[in-house]
């Protein structure tokens, strides 16, 4: 493995009978900020559930970090964020970090490292309630940065954000990724592709394509990530059809 | 950094239940929580003062305050904890910051274990309210020493945190957890002795209410209206702290690192 962030063979995931992730493959480089891109129900989150180790999986091995997905050694060295801002809502931004930092075992300044680092340090005193969606998910974030972790697995974290506020975060994730984190960052906003140095685009529970946006487009005869994906899914939907003519007209 | 720590670090971190200053943190978010929320505050200490007063002002005149009393003083706090303490933590499941928190360095120990603390301390400020109010407002005579009379009912108010916590894993909804409430809480309370002695009922119930917490909560509290000290109810109050552990023991269990 060596550079490798994450490494997944043969992932199965079955979620009330039905196998969301039916078998993956996937390599995460170290360093990179990698965008898992796909419509939702794709299987983005249960993805990164499983990577973090917050999902039940059926089969197949995913290690992280050299060390399987779940250990008690990679609790320190992964921030999550979830989908939904997992903050608490009548705690300010300020005791809310400080609950993690606890738990982390960071101190003050690093709480406001992590606060400066999202634009929120102006907010620390003011509670959750009274925050807008995006500057909860910043919270959310903040807390995901607040132990350096090696490694970030970041649910759709641009979403409600505005176009200045999104470059600025994205500007955050590579100067992290230079200083050797790495990151994957899923995203259903295909002109987000864009930023990442490397893509993984998900559908029906499987990985549709794997490479730089530059290889992608290449192999499409594409101008942008979105008509990339389109082709990708056409083209995937016409070998479904041809191996099982019952499928026809199942995709678009 | 990143490249110093590997397979072998799995064995060199102990997958730790609990730690007392994680405990702690935990026990301080949750009273921080807490404070934010001064109506819940309000209701909770109030509440069972409210329940009190009117009992005492129906019975007005008779020995009903000074007979059941002390056992309603047992009562409301723990019913009133069970509800708060298993709509917050299943408010905790629901909202996606216990997902996070169990993919953090945190045992689950410290979670179950600094919620029952945390709310602890507001029982025994409620405990401490009720009982002055009903001594003091009310008129209560008890026989037995005041001191474990608020004893026992902190113990039932944090008891009923402990089911509280164990309770909430079973439900999925706020509906759900609405109702754990009569269903943990109802046949105890009907088989503890209160509606009809438990040497009268039929053995099986009798048996039954033998490994009910609620009977030892009870019988501790008509032992104290009657005049008992410490020797009378030390083995109730051990039996309660054991149903706490227990309760605890079950919360912790089932909190789960991964789910479907």
């Amino acid at each position: 493995m060596g550079n490798n962030a994450i490494e997944i063979a043969g992932l199965r995931v079955v979620r009330g009978g039905i196998p969301v992730i039916p078998s993956l493959d996937l390599a995460v480089p170290v360093g990179q900020v990698v965008g898992l891109l796909g419509p939702s129900g794709s299987g983005k989150t249960t993805l990164m559930r499983a990577i973090v180790g917050a999902q039940i999986v059926e089969g197949g091995t995913v290690t992280v970090l050299g060390l399987p997905a779940g250990s008690a050694a990679l609790r320190r060295r992964i921030g999550y964020v979830t989908q939904s801002p997992s903050v608490y809502s009548d705690l300010t931004v300020t005791e809310n970090l400080r609950y993690a930092a606890a738990i982390l075992g960071v101190d003050a300044a690093a709480i406001r490292q992590a606060l400066t680092d999202v634009d929120l340090i102006g907010h620390a005193g003011q509670s959750i309630g009274t925050l807008s969606g995006g500057e909860r998910a910043r919270v959310s974030l903040a807390i995901a940065l607040l132990g350096a972790p090696d490694l970030l697995v970041l649910d759709e974290p641009t979403v409600g954000l505005d176009p200045v506020l999104r470059r600025d975060l994205w500007e955050l994730f590579h100067r992290l990724s230079r200083s050797g984190v790495s990151l994957l960052v899923s995203s259903h906003v295909m002109d987000e592709a864009a930023r990442c140095d490397r893509l993984i685009l998900l559908r029906g529970g499987g990985v549709l394509a794997d490479g730089t946006l530059a290889d992608l487009l290449d192999r499409t005869g594409t101008t942008d990530a979105e008509a990339a994906f389109l082709a990708l899914v056409d083209e995937a939907a016409a070998h479904d059809a041809d191996r099982d003519p019952a499928a026809r007209g199942a995709t678009p | 950094m990143s490249a110093t720590l590997t397979a072998t670090a799995v064995r060199d971190v102990p997958s730790r239940t609990m730690t007392a200053t994680l405990t702690a943190a935990t026990a301080r978010r949750v009273l921080t929580q807490l404070r934010h929320d001064k109506r819940t505050i309000a209701l909770v200490v109030l509440l069972p003062c409210v329940l009190i007063g009117l009992i005492a002002w129906m019975f007005n005149g008779t020995p009903v305050l000074d007979q059941f009393g002390p056992l309603l003083v047992g009562l409301f706090p723990m019913m009133v904890m069970f509800l708060v303490t298993s709509v917050a933590t299943l408010r905790e499941r629901t909202s996606g910051t216990l997902e996070r928190l169990m993919t953090l360095p945190i045992g689950r120990g410290d979670v179950v274990v600094g919620y029952a603390l945390a709310f602890a301390v507001l029982a025994t400020v409620q405990a401490l309210v009720i009982v002055g109010f009903a001594v003091w407002v009310c008129g209560m005579d008890v026989a037995g020493p005041i001191g474990l009379v608020v004893l026992v009912a902190v113990l039932d108010a944090v008891l009923g945190c402990a089911l509280g916590l164990g309770a909430s894993a079973l439900a999925k909804t706020e509906f759900q957890a609405v109702q754990l409430m009569p269903l943990v809480l109802f046949p105890q309370l009907i088989t503890c002795g209160l509606l009809m002695p438990r040497d009268e009922m039929p053995t099986v119930l009798e048996w039954i209410s033998r490994v009910l917490p609620l009977t030892y909560a009870l019988d501790a509290m008509q032992l104290l209206a009657a005049g008992g000290t410490w020797t009378d109810v030390r083995g109730d109050v051990a039996v309660i702290a054991g149903f706490i552990i227990g309760a605890l023991v079950v919360g912790a269990a089932t909190l789960r690192r991964r789910t479907p």
